[in-house]
């Protein structure tokens, strides 16, 4: 079967981020960029579907400017076999990457679609579900198991009571929690493989898709930040502050 | 404006996170009517017409929504929030999980994680993991819009007696089922919702070395958590992690015991009132947030914060 796996470009996790002094976003000037570490569980998943000869083919998709295809080359040495970019240089929301997926998943016909459960940078934890809403298709979110077993997917669930397990028709959206898998790392050869593997290039146009936000951002601010306190000497001391200075027990 | 809030519940009782929800909705400000979905939950509808400034409760009891699938619940919440101007729902496992659905089948933008509200349209969220907050207006005509519960003082939970109305919209999108679940058994607070938390992180060494946190949690009567990092080597289970991408708790008070401070386990307890790092490595980045720090072998303090506790409490 086929698998559509989508990843977004990111700034690098291990950035500091700061805010840009005029509170209009965050600075990504000559900042590192990554693959979302999420997307990286997801190409991680389909690969080993892959492998297990579960998977037969493995689309990998990114929707932003010209240099996400960094990202899909990536993803490509990874294990990926073709990529395709959707090249806007648009702000692309939730919704609109949703309804860009939704055309390259009427395109392509996987049978499962992965994707990160959230990007880190706008953490909005949306497009797997929105594209899921808008194709019609069962959604296993947060996965930390995903067991294709014939025309179902039996998806087990981060949920904040503990583990739940679902079972969905393909095709089917998964999204990625941590736990999923650990993603390898690309070796030298199979990067250089990786740039002669094919990649279509296309506009949200060519999908039929206008790019249209409906959030605008107004400002972006630093956090408050709290200040350190006081060291204590010993515990003696911490249980004497916290009941009779901080009165929290 | 009409609000609907999607009442988190597990078909016995009401989350307390739905009456922070709610207190969300009274900032908003308008008319709020509270959808209580599931299967035999009556109880909860009950539960949710006594919150303080609910209007209406609609109760859809039906085995499609038992397990709170998101196709179902997706379709059902769509087709009743048409008629409002804001859909509602906690920033949880299940919101995160249906409410982008119901967004996507109305056509309009979500709004996740909000921690403030600044008008009917305008709201403030946390963005990468808290580094930096965004101030974003919405433009649809139905705001979307996901809470986060320890952001907002809860409504109280009696006083109200709003009508309960029965909902018999049945949505089976029938391309999901549920099949099993491994719920944590506790007897101990929930993390979200508990006065006070003591989190182990990766200095814990083993799941076993967590009996020593759970002595002193029953003392306190608090709720135990985890660093990312106590997670991810199995030391404890998924549900107890706090942080960015796990639980975000607000106690009065958070101890902190052989936890680094990574910036995404900050992102989950920055917000507690008074924050406790028991930690011997004395750079690490937790003492920065952490009202009192103690630089000691948490193997040492913790049995002796344990007998130093009996004698106070």
């Amino acid at each position: 079967m086929k698998v559509l796996v989508a990843v977004k470009r990111v700034i690098d996790y291990n950035v500091k981020v700061r805010v840009k002094p005029d509170n209009t976003g965050v600075d990504l000037a000559n900042v590192k960029m990554a693959m979302n570490p999420f997307c990286e569980i997801a190409v991680e998943e389909a690969v080993r579907l892959k492998e297990k000869g579960v998977a037969s083919e493995i689309v990998v998709v990114s929707m932003g400017p010209k240099a996400c295809q960094e990202q899909i080359r990536t993803a490509l040495a990874l294990g990926a076999d073709r990529g395709i970019h959707v090249e806007t240089e648009d702000d692309v929301q939730s919704l609109d990457a949703a309804k860009l997926l939704k055309a390259v998943v009427e395109k392509e016909e996987p049978k499962l679609v992965i994707l990160g459960k959230q990007s880190i940078d706008t953490d909005n934890n949306q497009t797997g579900q929105m594209l899921a809403a808008l194709t019609g298709m069962g959604q296993g979110t947060f996965a930390s198991e995903v067991v294709v077993e014939g025309e179902k997917v039996n998806v087990t669930r981060e949920v904040d009571g503990g583990l739940m397990t679902v079972a969905l028709n393909l095709p089917a959206v998964v999204t990625t929690d941590l736990r999923l898998n650990e993603p390898r790392y690309a070796s030298l050869p199979n990067i250089m493989k990786a740039k002669k593997k094919p990649l279509d290039a296309m506009s949200p146009a060519d999908l039929g898709v206008e790019v249209a936000p409906r959030l605008s951002t107004l400002k972006v601010e630093a956090p408050a930040t709290r200040q350190a306190g006081v060291k204590v000497e010993d515990v003696a001391e911490l249980v004497d502050k916290l009941k009779n200075e901080a009165k929290v027990i | 404006m009409s609000i609907l809030v999607i009442a988190e519940h597990d078909n016995s009782t009401l989350n307390q996170a739905t009456l922070n929800v709610v207190a969300a909705a009274k900032a908003i400000g308008g008319d709020i009517d509270v959808l209580v979905a599931g299967e035999n939950c009556g109880a909860v509808g009950e539960a949710a017409a006594k919150a303080d400034g609910v209007a209406k409760v609609l109760v859809a009891d039906n085995a499609a929504y038992g397990h709170f699938l998101a196709e179902n619940l997706g379709e059902l919440i769509a087709e009743l929030g048409k008629g409002y101007s804001h859909v509602l729902a906690a920033a949880g496992t299940n919101g995160k999980d249906f409410m982008p659905r119901v967004a996507a089948l109305l056509d309009v933008a979500q709004v996740s994680d909000i921690i403030r509200v600044e008008s009917e349209d305008t709201f403030a969220r946390p963005i990468y993991a808290g580094n930096a907050i965004a101030t974003v207006k919405a433009s649809d005509s139905i705001k979307v819009v996901t809470v986060r519960p320890t952001a907002f003082d809860p409504v109280a939970a009696e006083g109200g007696s709003a009508a309960v109305e029965q909902v018999d919209v049945v949505k089976d999108a029938g391309v999901s089922a549920f099949v099993s679940e491994q719920m944590a058994e506790s007897d101990r607070p929930d993390l979200a919702s508990a006065g006070i938390v003591i989190s182990g992180g990766r200095g814990m060494q083993n799941g076993e070395n967590f009996k020593m946190l759970e002595q002193v949690a029953d003392l306190l009567g608090a709720g135990i958590g985890a660093s990312r990092a106590a997670v991810d080597a199995g030391f404890v289970p998924n549900d107890m992690q706090v942080g960015q991408t796990g639980k975000i708790v607000a106690p009065q008070l958070y101890i902190a015991v052989g936890i680094s401070g990574a910036i995404q386990h900050l992102a989950g307890m920055s917000d507690s009132k008074v924050i406790v790092a028991i930690n011997k490595d004395e750079e690490a980045p937790i003492f920065q947030v952490a009202d009192y720090g103690l630089v000691a072998d948490l193997f040492e303090a913790v049995p002796q914060l344990e007998e130093e506790l009996k004698k106070v409490l």
